[in-house]
């Protein structure tokens, strides 16, 4: 019983971070409050708090939630038998189909996350928040120099090409600047960033 | 009843021989065995002996890689090896060398190896003394655990062994066990210059402690130290893979260790990571005094 009720509660906390997902990327963080998400989820403020005590603390449940989200999409592709120039393609591709049809997600990241440090200051320092994304990141570079595909180099100048080249494409869609669809660029930039990251 | 012991050097630099004589306790133990032959102690009988005659020998320790090629004075060691291991309760390889190979398997001669194993590989020689051998690995090895083992074997107490015949009493740790760096270790702090105290060595200098079996930070070196707490990398010396390259930094790939603490997961080894580098404990970063 017990574990049905946590699983219903578990299923609710994510409709609320959803909907505050899609709130944030519409009206902005700041200006969304506590009552304007209870409001759009027919929730009363009083029954929100029950799952989240502040918005704070939502925020940082959310990024953990994304990363989590991104984190198993990831993995899935790191376990298959696929050599990394595959790999490469695949999280190209999972990150901008994420981009397309779960866009808040990847705004929150890049908009809210990374631009308002301030909120996370507390309880998300160094990468805690964004751990199991980051790990999975860590394991397709370390398999991929070990395998003999990539070289070796300081993790973060690795991962910065990486993760800024893919966001750096996400927003200038969200700016609608980029004349086409994410997903043409696909193969593009896997090439790119494969030919960019090989020995 | 003293109890006889038969040490023979294969192809060896006698560092082990050498090491025993660091036994702090020398005078009681020599009440207790009989060196029937030790290439650097004076001993009953001479090489030319024991090569000569067929003696009694309770123990045959081995020191050194093995190889068809090398004799002892005429005599092959091989055969050297047979004779004396048949009478024998126990044989024991004493160095990484006679266990594995080592150092010397690059000796030169045909097919250097360890009596059993040549590094990881288990051997088909001298199968039918596999039940009475016993490993006692390392470079050198630590003069407390070969007496361990020899008064073990004096008292007939069960020597439980691990897959390379190595005592689980000594190896089945890891040499990390009881580092005096492990606070460092946690926090994934590297930060050590050679010979200093602060610092774990894992992360840049090389440091083979978390994946070594051994019990050089529970039985101190001389009674009184060991690689790691006078601030030098373990070297993975007990090991099948001993000697490695590049002793003193650690291979990485894109910032990661190639080789993980034993039994660690990668992914599992990497949220941790991501957890403890969180930390910024000033303490730890400075100078401790």
């Amino acid at each position: 019983m017990s574990t049905k009720r946590e699983d219903k509660k578990q299923r609710r906390k994510e409709q609320i971070m959803q909907g505050a997902l899609e709130l944030f990327a519409s009206k902005g963080f700041y200006s969304t409050t506590i009552p304007d998400i209870a409001l759009s989820l027919k929730m009363s403020v009083g029954n929100m708090y029950n799952y989240f005590k502040s918005k704070d603390i939502l925020a940082e449940e959310i990024i953990k939630f994304i990363s989590a989200y991104l984190g198993d999409k990831l993995k899935e592709i790191n376990d298959k038998d696929i050599s990394t120039e595959e790999k490469t393609r695949e999280i190209v591709s999972i990150y901008f189909d994420v981009a397309i049809h779960k866009p808040e997600m990847i705004d929150y990241f890049l908009r809210i996350y990374l631009s308002n440090r301030e909120v996370f200051k507390e309880r998300c320092e160094g990468m805690i928040c964004v751990n199991e994304f980051v790990t999975e990141v860590m394991i397709y570079f370390e398999e991929g120099v070990r395998n003999g595909e990539l070289r070796d180099q300081d993790f973060f100048s690795a991962f910065g090409l990486f993760m800024g080249y893919l966001g750096g494409m996400v927003f200038l869609k969200g700016e609608n600047i980029l004349p086409k669809d994410l997903d043409e660029y696909v193969e593009d930039i896997s090439f790119n960033i494969y030919k960019a990251l090989s020995v | 009843m003293k109890t006889k012991i038969l040490w023979l050097s294969g192809i060896a630099c006698n560092g082990n021989a050498h090491s025993f004589l660091n036994y702090p306790y020398l005078a009681q133990f020599i009440d207790d065995f009989e060196f029937i032959y030790h290439p650097i102690i004076e001993s009953t009988y001479s090489l030319e002996e024991i090569i000569a005659l067929d003696l009694e020998s309770d123990i045959l320790i081995i020191e050194g890689a093995i190889s068809i090629e090398y004799k002892k004075v005429d005599e092959p060691i091989f055969n050297l090896i047979r004779r004396y291991a048949k009478g024998a309760k126990r044989v024991l390889t004493v160095g990484s060398c006679a266990t594995f190979g080592g150092i010397f398997s690059e000796s030169g001669y045909r097919d250097s190896s360890g009596l059993h194993f040549n590094k990881d590989i288990e051997l088909d020689n001298f199968q039918e003394i596999r039940d009475k051998s016993i490993s006692i690995s390392g470079c050198p090895i630590h003069p407390d655990i070969l007496v361990g083992v020899l008064y073990s074997i004096k008292r007939g107490i069960d020597i439980p062994l691990d897959e390379y015949l190595r005592p689980k009493e000594f190896y089945s740790y890891t040499v990390h066990n009881g580092c005096t760096r492990n606070e460092y270790f946690e926090y994934k702090i590297d930060n050590h210059n050679f010979g200093e105290r602060e610092g774990c060595m894992f992360y840049d200098h090389g440091c083979q402690a978390p994946y070594t079996h051994g019990s050089c930070n529970k039985i101190l070196w001389n009674e009184v130290n060991s690689k790691t707490r006078a601030g030098l990398s373990c070297m993975g010396c007990t090991e099948p893979t001993f000697p490695k390259i590049n002793l003193f930094s650690t291979k990485k790939n894109m910032g990661i260790p190639e080789e993980l603490p034993l039994g660690v997961g990668k992914r599992a080894y990497l949220t941790l990571a991501g957890v403890t580098k969180a930390f910024k404990i000033k303490r730890l970063e400075e100078r401790l005094f």
